[in-house]
């Protein structure tokens, strides 16, 4: 038998062939690509480039990193919950399954894939921050910048794992997905400048979820005016015990079969021999 | 040398059976048919032995291997032909055939592969415009990409027509001709009595019969039917006992030495210079034997 593939080759095999899947889908790519840049722009159109004294920077400098965020939450946790729900729905999980390919080279596969495509979806963003509205990058905190993207990637795609475990369908990721990052978005800072006067709940809520430990970092890391150190470590643990916890219960709870297939024909298969035994 | 073996084996779905003690072999180079109607357990019982179900009791040996552990090793030397094509659309035939094929040690060359099911055509097209005959085509690709030495095919061919049947059935027999063991799952009388070398009738969670499709549940040594029309004719002098007259005048008698019998009537008939009209001599199909083991006739 001739040697087995190594570990190295399947992983980048596993990685090209889910980049492949996901810039081949339309819709996926423009809601991780295009809409958050869109977004930016339309917002940028309307409120201007305005200095924000809350914020102690122009509107742009906080707004473009902050949709940034959204690109890669966009890209690992909405784009591994959904393409994963969606093969499981079309079987090809379950022809995963039956192949000598590792379990966690699949899944270390997509994690991989969704650190490109948020990697690809940041970069966009930045650069046309950077090019037509005047956002600074600075050299001293960007190595804290990258390594919380990194931290938020990791946490988010363990998530998206999490919920593509949990739901039933390709539909209902989608569902679970929106249901949750759209609110947690406008509550943690990704669309609206958090205001002083807003309710003390809210900000009671955006802190236990791990959207705004990923917005503050990565923000403040773009934010001349802030003083403090850039690499905060009390937001990225928070985010790593986030992404540690899914990471374990998304292995735990993983379904490499559909429902319709897999639940409901087995009890129909039971159903029928009931019906023998008892007839 | 048995490539598969089954003793026994019990699945147990929440304390209904689905499969309820079930044993048989393949040896290598064979192609077995597990035949039998939707619930039968037949998918359970491939199912566990491709190592997607665990199973309640009874031993399980596939290559030497528990499939219920799902061993790297066992996975690299079985192929499984899924019963829906389930491989992500966007991609084109030759991808979807690089990508499987990468994961196995003895993985077939592609283009090698794509010819052999027929693909030329078709190597760079995304499978979402392909028809569904070449997709299932694209799906035996699949299930030998790795050169596995056992492929499971779970109804290769349901919800075909009939050209693209004929297309399935000379692939998998050019599979044969290969040497790979094959065991396949249908619920088709004609695929089993086409592909198969033995065959094992499942019904209610048992194997009901089994053997080759010519001697299947007595098949063999099943009576033969002799049938005729007499148009008006008397049966005076009939060298036959126990004959049934429909009310067409239908004439039908079964015989077990078939060859006697027709000499025997024959002879009677040009002594008298009568026509038998529609004369037919035929032994029960392997779907009459199918149905009565199966109770489909008075279910149906």
């Amino acid at each position: 038998m001739a040697d087995r593939p190594s570990t190295l080759t399947l992983l980048a095999s596993q990685a090209r062939y889910q980049n492949r899947i996901f810039f081949r889908s339309p819709a996926a790519a423009f809601f991780t690509l295009i809409f958050p840049l869109f977004i930016f722009i339309v917002f940028s159109l309307i409120f201007g480039n305005e200095y924000i004294d809350e914020l102690g920077v122009n509107l742009s400098q906080y707004f473009g990193p902050a949709m940034a965020v959204f690109a890669a939450v966009s890209a690992s946790y909405t784009n591994i919950a959904v393409t994963t729900a969606y093969q499981r729905d079309e079987g090809i999980l379950k022809r995963v399954r039956g192949t000598p390919l590792p379990a966690g080279i699949y899944l270390w596969g997509k994690i991989i894939s969704a650190l490109f495509i948020a990697v690809i979806s940041v970069s966009a963003m930045m650069a046309v921050g950077v090019a037509f509205y005047g956002i600074q990058i600075y050299a001293a905190t960007l190595p804290a910048a990258i390594f919380t993207f990194l931290v938020g990637v990791a946490c988010f795609a363990s998530l998206g794992l999490l919920v593509a475990g949990l739901v039933n369908s390709g539909e209902a990721a989608t569902a679970v997905t929106n249901a949750t990052l759209l609110p947690l978005a406008f509550i943690s800072g990704v669309f609206l400048v958090p205001s002083d006067d807003a309710p003390e709940w809210i900000d009671t809520v955006a802190n236990v979820f791990p959207l705004k430990h990923f917005v503050v970092p990565f923000t403040d890391a773009f934010n001349p005016t802030y003083t403090g150190s850039p690499w905060q470590w009390n937001h990225l643990a928070y985010m790593a015990l986030w992404g540690g916890v899914a990471l374990v219960l998304g292995i735990r709870f993983f379904k490499w079969e559909p429902k319709a297939s897999g639940g409901r024909k087995s009890r129909k298969d039971s159903k029928e021999s009931k019906d023998r035994a008892t007839a | 040398m048995s490539v598969v073996s089954v003793e026994n084996l019990v699945k147990d779905y929440g304390g209904v059976e689905a499969v309820r003690g079930v044993s048989f072999h393949v040896d290598a180079g064979e192609v077995f048919a597990v035949l039998g109607p939707n619930g039968a357990g037949k998918s359970t019982t491939v199912e566990i032995l491709e190592g997607y179900r665990t199973k309640t009791s009874g031993e399980v040996s596939v290559l030497g291997y528990d499939p219920t552990e799902r061993s790297r090793t066992y996975r690299e030397r079985i192929g499984i032909v899924l019963q829906e094509t389930a491989v992500e659309d966007s991609l084109t035939v030759s991808e979807a055939i690089d990508t499987y094929g990468v994961m196995f040690p003895n993985r077939r060359d592609t283009s090698e592969l794509i010819a052999i099911v027929g693909l030329d055509e078709k190597r760079n097209a995304r499978i979402k415009s392909l028809s569904g005959g070449q997709r299932r085509r694209l799906e035996l690709a699949l299930g030998i990409v790795g050169d596995p030495d056992l492929v499971f095919m779970d109804e290769p061919t349901t919800g075909f027509d009939p050209s693209a049947r004929r297309q399935a059935w000379s692939i998998i027999e050019n599979l044969t001709s290969l040497g790979k063991t094959i065991l396949l799952t249908t619920h088709y009388m004609d695929e089993a009595q086409f592909l198969a070398d033995r065959v094992a009738v499942m019904s209610g969670g048992l194997i009901v019969a089994e053997g080759t499709p010519e001697s299947l549940g007595g098949r063999e040594s099943a009576a033969t039917v002799i049938a005729f029309n007499l148009d008006d004719q008397s049966l005076e002098g009939f060298p036959m006992a126990d004959v049934d007259v429909a009310e067409n005048g239908r004439i039908t008698l079964r015989s077990s030495t078939p060859t006697r019998t027709v000499h025997d009537i024959t002879g009677w008939a040009v002594g008298r210079n009568i026509e038998l009209a529609d004369l037919s001599i035929s032994r029960p199909s392997l779907e009459d034997i199918y149905l009565e083991l199966t109770g489909e006739v008075e279910n149906g």
